[in-house]
């Protein structure tokens, strides 16, 4: 077993990807990420791997659509701002079927924001926030040891379907601290006979490219691609249901503000109201099954996001509004207490 | 007994990232205060803007401990100036004076425009935060170069070393008391005392060495569950 350390989310992510096998890092600084890009600053020359500082979040995102090209484990990450400077390049990844990890540690928006923690990139995150039919493998880790776990999970599963992955945490997991094992996975390079990284005189070229300029061409790598989103819905779907089995109510939350509503149901419980959580652990593919299923069990449900609601979608689509869905909310970087979820599972109680 | 070392005029708690400097610092100066010293305190974090002395105003405040913190902390406004009140801290030596330097080498470059004074005045202790649980710190080899990267920015030489080790939350005395030797090494390479241990103060025995530092932790928001 690892030893434990105590570190914060964003170096956890770092030393994650590290074991991962990840040897190229390019970013540009922000809060409430920047612990990432220093943490790869000191780690990466002693070990001979890539550590950059690009000239803008646009330079770093294309500087990993390169790596990934090459058939190399990569990753940038950023917040809430950053991301969509990315967007363009992700498209780009998506389109060019090349595995990549983007981490968002979302703080406050639109623009520029603010530097507290922050769910309301779920939209761009989970509906593709650039141009094109494209998805991401969207992950969202809850604690210091997800981030770490989560990093090496979205590595995988991004080879394995060729599908760039996204974790999506935010400033509080970022900022704090917890002791956490950091894994030591098994990092077997995955074949990748795709690669743009030299023939060798021994095979045709490869090529890496977004760009089909006969419609016919495009529309089939389009429904290729989508016939391996499929695969990912049928099989990628993580979820965790907390106190689910007799509720009568249900709270859906992801991230942090799982955290805070796992709070308010113990405190639920206490006061005898049957009250579960379903915490989607990858908001793409969602899962849209667990909600379904507890549509027939339970008499409403409630959102819990740092947001101005947005999962709250595909929770009424997921339950396809047979319960009634409300939303507890809080934005720009404020937090929700368990007290006023509480308040807001009595409102739902009442209805 | 609150822990007060040597009661230099001048008190700087220097450390990684996440040492936990904010937390003593502050401790510090309520020990200081309690035992009737008139003390201010500084915050020169001008690295990260989430945890700082100035989560702990409220507190600082009614202890009677004035707080001088750059202009913009804890706002939304990204930028690291410091007020001109860092001098009086340093200038004025009729009151004691508690200085937490967040960041690494990067926040130690703040404590450097005021290294001439403190030298010159040479009544001041320089404390080494460590915490051999995290990252990049966990030998005391490592822990040496983060000081030595500290000491070159600050230009101020470290005077002792505070054993900061800790596992959050979740810290049992065990795993304070497994760092003692990784301590004692890092005090052999650097030629420096260790000062104080730090234990959370509800896990501090009853026949606790007089070197150990009893530790309130900063308030949280709200508890978040495991």
């Amino acid at each position: 077993m690892a030893e434990k350390v105590l570190m914060k989310g964003n170096e956890a992510i770092a030393e994650a990807a590290i074991k991962a096998g990840c040897m190229h890092y390019f970013g540009y600084p922000i809060t409430p990420q920047t612990e990432i890009a220093a943490y790869m600053a000191k780690r990466m020359p002693k070990i001979g791997g890539t550590f950059l500082q690009a000239e803008s979040e646009v330079a770093a995102i294309n500087m990993v659509y390169g790596v990934a090209g090459a058939g190399f484990r990569v990753m940038t990450s950023s917040s809430s701002p950053g991301v969509s400077l990315k967007q363009e390049g992700i498209s780009y990844i998506a389109g060019a079927d090349l595995p990549a990890l983007i981490v968002n540690v979302q703080r406050g928006g639109p623009g520029l924001g603010g530097i507290q923690p922050s769910q309301s990139d779920y939209f761009q995150a989970t509906k593709g926030g650039g141009h094109g039919d494209y998805r991401l493998i969207v992950l969202a880790p809850a604690s210091v040891q997800e981030m770490a776990d989560l990093t090496v999970r979205a590595f995988d599963l991004s080879d394995k379907y060729r599908v760039p992955a996204m974790l999506l945490a935010d400033g509080t997991l970022g900022q704090m601290m917890e002791p956490v094992e950091i894994p030591e996975p098994d990092v077997t390079p995955v074949e990748k006979p795709w690669a743009v990284n030299g023939t060798k005189g021994q095979r045709q070229h490869n090529i890496v490219n977004s760009l089909y300029l006969k419609p016919d061409q495009l529309e089939k790598t389009n429904f290729e691609r989508f016939e391996r989103y499929k695969q990912i819905e049928e099989n990628e779907v993580m979820v965790e249901s907390f106190m689910m089995e007799d509720a009568e109510y249900c709270i859906v939350a992801f991230g942090i503000a799982a955290r805070i509503s796992k709070n308010a149901v113990i405190a639920a419980r206490k006061k005898g109201i049957k009250v579960g959580l379903i915490r989607p652990i990858t908001l793409w593919p969602f899962p849209t099954d667990t909600i379904a299923r507890a549509a027939e069990q339970v008499r409403g449900f409630l959102s819990v996001e740092l947001s101005m609601g947005q999962m709250i979608e595909d929770v009424k689509l997921a339950s396809s509004c047979k319960k009634p869905v409300l939303l507890c909310n809080r934005a720009g970087g404020m937090i929700p207490s368990p007290e006023e979820v509480l308040a807001k599972l009595d409102e739902l109680i009442q209805l | 007994m609150p822990f007060m070392y040597r009661k230099k005029r001048i008190s700087i708690f220097c450390g990684h990232y996440g040492s936990g400097k904010t937390n003593i610092a502050v401790n510090y100066a309520l020990s200081l205060k309690r035992d009737g010293c008139p003390v201010r305190i500084a915050d020169l974090d001008i690295v990260n803007p989430y945890f700082r002395t100035k989560d702990s105003a409220a507190e600082l405040e009614a202890a009677g401990i004035p707080l001088i913190s750059p202009t913009f902390a804890n706002t939304n406004v990204d930028l690291p100036a410091l007020p001109q009140e860092l001098y009086a801290l340093v200038q004025q030596t009729h009151t004691y004076a508690v200085m937490d330097v967040g960041g690494d080498d990067r926040g130690a470059y703040a404590l450097g425009r005021y290294a001439p004074y403190i030298l010159e005045e040479n009544d001041y202790d320089m404390f080494c935060v460590v915490n051999f649980y995290r990252p990049l710190t966990t030998t005391p080899e490592e822990a040496a170069a983060v000081m030595q990267e500290i000491s070159a920015a600050a230009h101020l030489p470290f005077t002792a070393i505070i054993n900061n080790s800790n596992l959050g939350a979740a810290t049992t005395q065990e795993d304070v008391l497994a760092t003692f030797e990784k301590c004692r090494e890092l005090s052999r390479i650097t030629g420096l005392e260790i000062a104080a241990t730090c234990f959370r103060s509800d896990l501090l025995m009853d026949d606790a060495d007089p070197s150990y530092m009893p530790l309130q932790l900063q308030k949280r928001y709200f508890d978040i569950n495991e």
